[in-house]
């Protein structure tokens, strides 16, 4: 692909660029319809950067009484068990609003994939133009995979974007992306770079009579 | 006019599976807009409208600044400030600081890039999803973005309306343009008359109820049927609002005369011969009685009761009349997802909903903040009064819809029913402001989400139609608005204060 690659690229920060993949234990969040709003609450959109959301996350789910100092301990962000680069949640994750926010703060709480049986379209975009890669799997996976890491914390989940394979416990799925978007994650091209590119067609396409 | 009939002809259900040739009205508009397709990718799609506000957008200016590039297309870009803005004493500074700072930062940008803002005191401000269609910009046939999910809204008018994330709203700011990938196509068919005291909130809260809050992802979303066709534009758009919480990329009415009836002579509404020549195009705009549908779904308006949540995200509606549905009684995989919904609101399973205790009651948002839900309410409300320990607040969509109410006396009403009419803003939907609800208490809202934490954290969100909402605000408890109306005609409600008044 001949896109140019902006030096600002967010996707330059891509965990998958040049390697396609990795290994990590995960952070296990058996809860279904997670919506955006569970992700990253109204009250912390206020910044006018893409910064610093990360320990917004989960706010009302993570504290009691929203006290940084009270951590409601049986919730799995508060549980030292589980650690790592990967979000394992359940089906139609990140439904609701299309705040982009909801992808800037799982990133910037350390996560580079997440894995569900279902995600919701905005955040599933929103995710990709920020090199962090939803992974969908069967519902019978997702359960094994949860199944396997409550066992052991210790579980590590392999996420290889060059093959689309996801392997864990001696099991592996395969994962569906478009060609253009594991070629931008891969290369750390973004959208905006290709679109940019093509301002000649755009305009053509805008004159009367075309 | 004709054009109606031949429109519901058109759209009676298809067999399954036609012979491929017909085309959906989505298909009609997204092909008209690609402006080039990717190898086993996505569309460049072309955006004709753009809608912008105070908290989706600065990361995206600064994203312009930083690769030092203006906004492609300015004129094609509209703004307004909604989410964070206080609904009283508008006229004063902001008094949060980061609230504060958003809405300057959105002054700057759109001056420094040209873009046209009706921000706080303009008298065009309001809800983004209010002010497109009010002042005509939204029209059939266009592409249409905003970074917010309810964007949806738009396509009642029958445009691909869809909300999108911050990069996305850099790229069409950049380029006037995104790279799409064509959704699968589902068409709801809601046939027959509605009951009386039904509305089209209830409507949608009854798809969602059937259909799940996932059931429509992955899917743009045709509505059609001699339900939706009998709604008037307003109504239109509070279903079309809702086809997000269905999941659905988008949801869509074809237009018809109602449509253009409501266009014709807005501010932004084409004149003359451009209006003539747009409606030929407009009406062109259907789906073809052969067109394929990946699913499609019928329901019997006769069945749909006046609506309410119980629980944490809008597919979990019943009828007002309706049990709480137990654990035993849903699937497996729900089972944990209703336990948690109903510990959060501390309702029992298996237990009516009717008689629950109300706290607040929010009438407003971009689902049913307009002047023919003000209307509805007061026409409902007019000489009643609210419970004494209900707070009720109504929050109008726009300067221009609370300009028309205070004309039609409507604010009189409310005020000497107890009900607060704050200034537009979305206010208490997303308690992204000061509106919130406190901890543990419930709140019947007009709004679009009974997330957890969504109208403030530890807020009870049930979502009803106005005037269940309105009539919780009388009874001080969830209540069967049918039981409240006068004795009129299947289906008829006084719509205007004057009609209320011819009634009685």
């Amino acid at each position: 692909m001949s896109t140019p690659i902006n030096k600002e690229s967010p996707n330059l920060g891509s965990p998958f660029r040049g390697t396609g993949g990795f290994r990590s234990t995960c952070v296990p969040l058996n809860i279904e319809n997670v919506d955006t709003d569970q992700i990253i609450p109204a009250r912390f959109l206020k910044a006018t950067s893409r910064e610093g959301f990360g320990k917004n996350l989960f706010r009302d789910w993570r504290y009691i009484n929203d006290d940084e100092n009270q951590p409601k301990q049986d919730f799995v962000l508060n549980d030292k068990t589980y650690s790592g680069k990967i979000l394992l949640a359940g089906k139609n994750f990140g439904c609701g609003s299309s705040r982009e926010h909801a992808a800037w703060a799982i990133k910037d709480a350390g996560f580079d994939v997440v894995v569900s049986s279902f995600f919701a379209d905005i955040f599933k975009n929103n995710s990709l133009n920020n090199s962090l890669l939803p992974v969908t799997v069967s519902e019978k996976f997702l359960s094994k995979l949860f199944e396997a890491v409550t066992k052991n914390p210790e579980t590590e989940i392999e996420v290889n974007l060059e093959t689309q394979t996801i392997s864990a416990a001696g099991e592996t799925e395969n994962f569906e992306i478009n060609s253009y978007k594991k070629t931008c994650l891969l290369n750390g091209y973004d959208d905006i770079d290709y679109l940019l590119s093509s301002k000649k067609e755009i305009e053509e396409f805008e004159t009367p009579g075309k | 006019m004709n054009d109606v009939k031949n429109h519901s002809e058109v759209s009676k259900p298809s067999p399954f599976g036609g012979d491929g040739g017909g085309r959906t009205i989505f298909d009609k508009i997204w092909e008209i807009h690609i402006v080039k397709k990717i190898d086993d990718g996505p569309s460049v799609l072309y955006i004709d409208k753009h809608f912008i506000h105070e908290v989706t957008s600065p990361q995206a200016f600064n994203g312009l600044n930083k690769r030092d590039i203006k906004v492609f297309r300015p004129q094609q870009t509209v703004a307004t400030a909604d989410h964070n803005v206080p609904t009283i004493n508008q006229h004063l500074p902001i008094k949060e600081e980061l609230s504060r700072k958003q809405v300057e930062a959105l002054i700057k940008n759109c001056s420094e890039h040209g873009v046209e803002l009706y921000g706080l005191g303009h008298p065009f401000q309001g809800i983004v999803h209010v002010i497109g269609p009010e002042l005509g910009i939204t029209q059939p046939g266009m592409t249409i973005v905003c970074g917010d999910s309810h964007t949806s809204t738009h396509g009642a008018f029958g445009a691909i309306a869809f909300g999108i994330g911050t990069s996305e709203v850099e790229m069409v700011l950049a380029t006037q343009c995104l790279l799409q990938t064509k959704p699968k196509l589902m068409r709801i068919n809601v046939d027959g008359e509605l009951n009386k005291g039904v509305v089209s909130k209830d409507i949608v809260l009854y798809i969602l109820s059937k259909i799940s809050a996932s059931g429509a992802t992955g899917y743009a979303v045709e509505f059609a049927g001699s339900a939706i066709r009998s709604l008037s534009m307003e109504a239109r758009m509070t279903i079309c609002n809702m086809s997000i919480e269905m999941g659905a990329r988008c949801g869509l009415i074809a237009p018809d005369a109602t449509t253009f009836n409501y266009i014709k002579g807005r501010k932004f509404a084409p004149q003359g011969e451009d209006w003539d020549k747009a409606v030929v195009y407009w009406k062109t705009l259907y789906s073809d009685g052969d067109a394929r549908f990946d699913n499609e779904i019928f329901l019997d308006a006769d069945d749909i009761q006046p609506m309410i949540t119980y629980g944490t995200n809008p597919g979990m509606g019943i009828g007002v009349n309706d049990m709480i549905p137990t654990t035993e009684t849903v699937n497996e995989t729900d089972k944990s997802g209703l336990s948690k919904s109903l510990a959060y609101m501390g309702l029992k399973e298996g237990t009516p909903i009717k008689g629950q205790k109300v706290d607040y009651v929010f009438i407003g948002s971009c689902t049913n903040s307009r002047i023919e839900d003000l209307r509805m309410v007061a026409s409902f409300v007019k000489g009643k009064k609210k419970a004494d320990d209900v707070e009720v607040w109504v929050v109008p969509g726009s300067k221009q819809v609370e300009k028309q109410a205070i004309e039609e006396g409507i604010d009189k009403v409310f005020e000497a029913a107890g009900f607060m009419l704050r200034q537009p803003g979305c206010s208490a939907c997303l308690g992204m402001n000061e509106d919130k609800i406190p901890a543990g208490k419930y709140c019947i809202s007009t709004s679009n989400r009974n997330f957890e934490g969504r109208q403030g954290p530890g807020a009870r969100t049930m979502l009803a139609s106005p005037l269940t909402a309105a009539a919780a605000a009388i009874t001080g408890v969830v209540t069967d608005v049918r039981e409240l109306l006068p004795p009129t005609p299947k289906g008829e409600l006084a719509i205007t204060l004057t009609e209320l008044e011819q009634h009685n």
